[in-house]
């Protein structure tokens, strides 16, 4: 077990020793999001290897039993970036504010709720694209026709989040009527901003899906405007983006430094961090969309600033979360100016695939700066430079995470010790290595112009882009990611299946601050004043974009091509 | 609030490290002279066949080097697929597409752009240099979506 996860003491020790607080009620909505979560890492993430050597010209999906190449990608996009971070994040971030709050959360009908749910919602999506009725990709443009059954899913998956954070706000709410005057505990606290964020990022995709695509594909409206459809879209598209992200933050910024050690630097930078992503998230969603005709350029560069504006946190996270590691490496005898790296429990698989996640965060975000610049994005835009970014975001920095938490999150929930500990340190180092080389070859093949979303394997001008030894690099990274994700489940199911039974409970990691919130301006816990802020900066942002965007241009009916 | 000097120091670090990155944007704008494809009209993918100037693609000179590329983007295919200019030259291309979002991306140069039903895109390159140059369709538009591509021959 890591250092973190030994339980500090008798009288402080896990589920079984929390039983006021963790009701099996609520318990096992959590399982099983975590169980739907894994469901779709590992059916998600399989099919990347058909995709990885797609590059290469091994054309597979037909021996996956796939009838285009786009099906497997859309099962890989929607599970991957729907199914997996949503479910996980509901389950590990009320988890989170149980133990921060120190309570049960507020509603368990809204807790059992997000799972059934998730779990509906994951049927009628995966029933619609299993059959083909559905193979839209993640991003479901219209007027690109879709099953009706696969928009009712995905909107149960974001409905089902909303529930959780309906849930999270009450919990609070809940908490501060018991504990009138105090700060809000920061491990609750971030949670629940992250959720407020995201509910107010919804709104893009639920008046996408309940006033144009559902009715839409029934048949009620007889046509679409997909230039506003797209920007209803990515009004939700790019805050998404935190939304996986803010709770791998969560356990950057508050459990790995107690993991290797160490302390938070302090608690008031950890509070503006998340308030200034709730306040930036959303009104950014037109830097996915330079290049689109019918935007307004002046727009576009509002969109720019809002979005430089939001990396500001993340840049933030980078110095706190590397100085609690600092701390974590001096205190266990690090000496110099970097041998404390050395001396971080690199042994520890959990903090092993968190520290190669954030490493990888590095690039992730400096690639991420290169698609927000404006002008410099019309040279990756739609190009394989993309995925090769977001696989070093959400593909790495936040699934890596996710795999790295549930090292101790599955010890700590089943009450059966990590098994197959070598395997699981293997898994983390592979999944780095293969990122990194993945990323190089799509990086590389976007540069020279290889579009990203396409069949390179069956298309005529695949050598017509030069980036032969490009997409070898792509497929041999994309290929050691799936066998790294291969080894991660077995240590799952060996875990759970044989798992030897911990002789006592273990212990949620949670950091100590070098300074704490007593120091922290309470403008910071003010969530409703930060959320209107937030809300007027999404007007600003989105309200001119409209009105000079109108009329709409309902001019397309569905159309099925595939 | 407490924010220790350390912590002053990066938030410094961070915001000149982003205003420099706007600084060099600006400068590609306003001085290189890269922009954003800007709306260029809308168009009723119904009546594309009909509508000027798309009842007629292919190539125009409009003179002084400059040329006006008129190009359908359906599925799965441009129509003109292929293009042919003196080097030297300017291009705009003018697109759009009757049926879902199409993309195109000239390989080499800045141009890129959606194709979006209902909307004209537009965007300008100069070809100094003989040789060929491939355009892709980059956004997925269906099964056949990788069959989309498209060449500009300099001479």
């Amino acid at each position: 077990m890591s250092a973190a996860a030994r339980p500090q003491s008798l009288a402080g020790g896990g589920v079984i020793a929390r039983e006021g607080i963790f009701l099996a009620e609520q318990l096992w909505p959590i399982k099983g999001q975590l169980v739907l979560a894994l469901v779709g890492l590992a059916i998600g993430g399989f099919m990347g290897l058909m995709q990885a050597l797609d590059r290469i010209g091994i054309v597979i999906y037909k021996a996956m039993l796939m009838q285009t190449y786009y099906q497997g990608l859309t099962i890989h996009g929607v599970l991957l970036a729907f199914l997996f971070t949503f479910a996980f994040n509901n389950a590990f971030v009320s988890l989170m504010a149980i133990r921060g709050f120190e309570r049960p959360l507020a509603s368990t009908f809204l807790a059992q709720g997000a799972f059934w749910t998730m779990l509906v919602g994951t049927l009628l999506a995966a029933y619609a694209i299993l059959t083909n009725q559905a193979t839209v990709l993640f991003t479901f443009y219209a007027p690109m026709r879709a099953s009706s059954l696969f928009y009712l899913g995905a909107a149960l998956l974001v409905i089902s989040t909303l529930l959780t954070a309906l849930n999270l706000v009450l919990t609070r709410r809940a908490w501060q009527r018991e504990h009138p005057g105090e700060r809000t505990p920061l491990l609750g606290f971030v949670g629940v901003v992250t959720y407020v964020m995201w509910t107010l990022a919804t709104l893009g995709v639920v008046v996408l899906v309940v006033f144009f695509l559902l009715p839409w594909s029934l048949g009620w409206l007889k046509t679409t405007d997909p230039q506003f459809n797209r920007i209803l879209f990515w009004y939700t598209g790019h805050p998404i983006v935190y939304f996986w992200l803010m709770p791998a933050y969560i356990s950057w910024y508050l459990l790995v430094p107690r993991q290797v050690g160490g302390r938070v630097f302090s608690d008031s930078l950890v509070r503006l961090a998340f308030i200034l992503l709730l306040v930036f998230s959303v009104p950014t969603g037109l830097h996915h969309q330079y290049v689109d005709p019918g935007i307004p350029t002046v727009m576009k560069v509002v969109h720019l600033f809002t979005t430089f504006s939001v990396v500001f946190p993340s840049l933030v996270t980078a110095f706190t979360v590397m100085a609690a590691l600092e701390d974590g490496g001096r205190a266990r005898g690090g000496r110099g100016l970097l041998g404390w790296i050395w001396k971080l429990p690199w042994g520890d698989p959990s903090v092993a695939a968190q520290l190669l996640a954030m490493l990888v965060f590095i690039l992730g975000g400096a690639t991420g700066i290169v698609n927000a610049s404006y002008n410099l994005n019309n040279v990756v835009h739609n190009t394989s430079f993309v995925p090769g970014h977001f696989h070093m975001t959400v593909g790495t920095a936040v699934a890596l995470s996710f795999i790295g938490i549930s090292y101790w999150l599955i010890p700590y929930l089943t009450g059966r010790e990590l098994m197959g500990r070598r395997l699981a340190l293997a898994q983390a180092w592979l999944w780095f290595v293969g990122v990194l080389l993945f990323a190089r070859g799509q990086i590389a093949a976007g540069l020279l112009g290889e579009p990203r979303r396409s069949s390179i394997g069956e298309a005529p001008y695949r050598d017509l882009i030069h980036a032969g030894l490009d997409n070898w690099l792509t497929a041999i990274g994309g290929t050691l990611m799936v066998i790294s994700g291969l080894l991660y489940f077995i240590v799952v199911l060996w875990t759970i299946f044989g798992g030897r039974r911990l002789s006592q409970p273990l212990e949620i990691p949670i950091a100590e601050m070098r300074f704490g919130a007593r120091e922290t301006s309470p403008l910071l816990d003010r969530l409703g004043l930060w959320f209107v802020i937030a809300v007027v900066l999404v007007v600003i942002a989105y309200l001119p974009l409209i009105l000079l965007y109108l009329p709409l241009q309902s001019v397309s009916p569905p159309i099925k091509v595939y | 609030m407490r924010i220790e000097a350390y912590e002053r120091f990066f938030m410094i670090f961070a915001a000149i490290m982003l205003a420099l990155g706007i600084v060099g944007i600006a400068i590609g704008a306003l001085v290189a002279g890269v922009h954003v494809p800007s709306p260029a009209g809308r168009v009723d993918p119904r009546m594309l066949a009909t509508t000027p100037p798309f009842n007629q693609p292919g190539l125009r000179e409009l003179g002084g080097g400059k040329y006006e590329a008129v190009v359908i983007a359906r599925a799965w295919q441009f129509q003109p697929e292929q293009i042919e200019v003196p080097a030297g030259s300017t291009v705009t291309f003018t697109l759009a597409s009757p049926d879902v979002i199409h993309g195109f991306v000239l390989t080499g140069t800045n141009a890129n752009v959606m194709v979006i039903p209902g909307q004209v895109a537009q965007v300008t390159a100069r070809f100094d240099r003989p040789g060929e140059y491939l355009w892709v369709c980059h956004e997925y538009c269906g099964f056949g979506h990788h069959q989309m591509f498209g060449k500009v021959v300099v001479r």
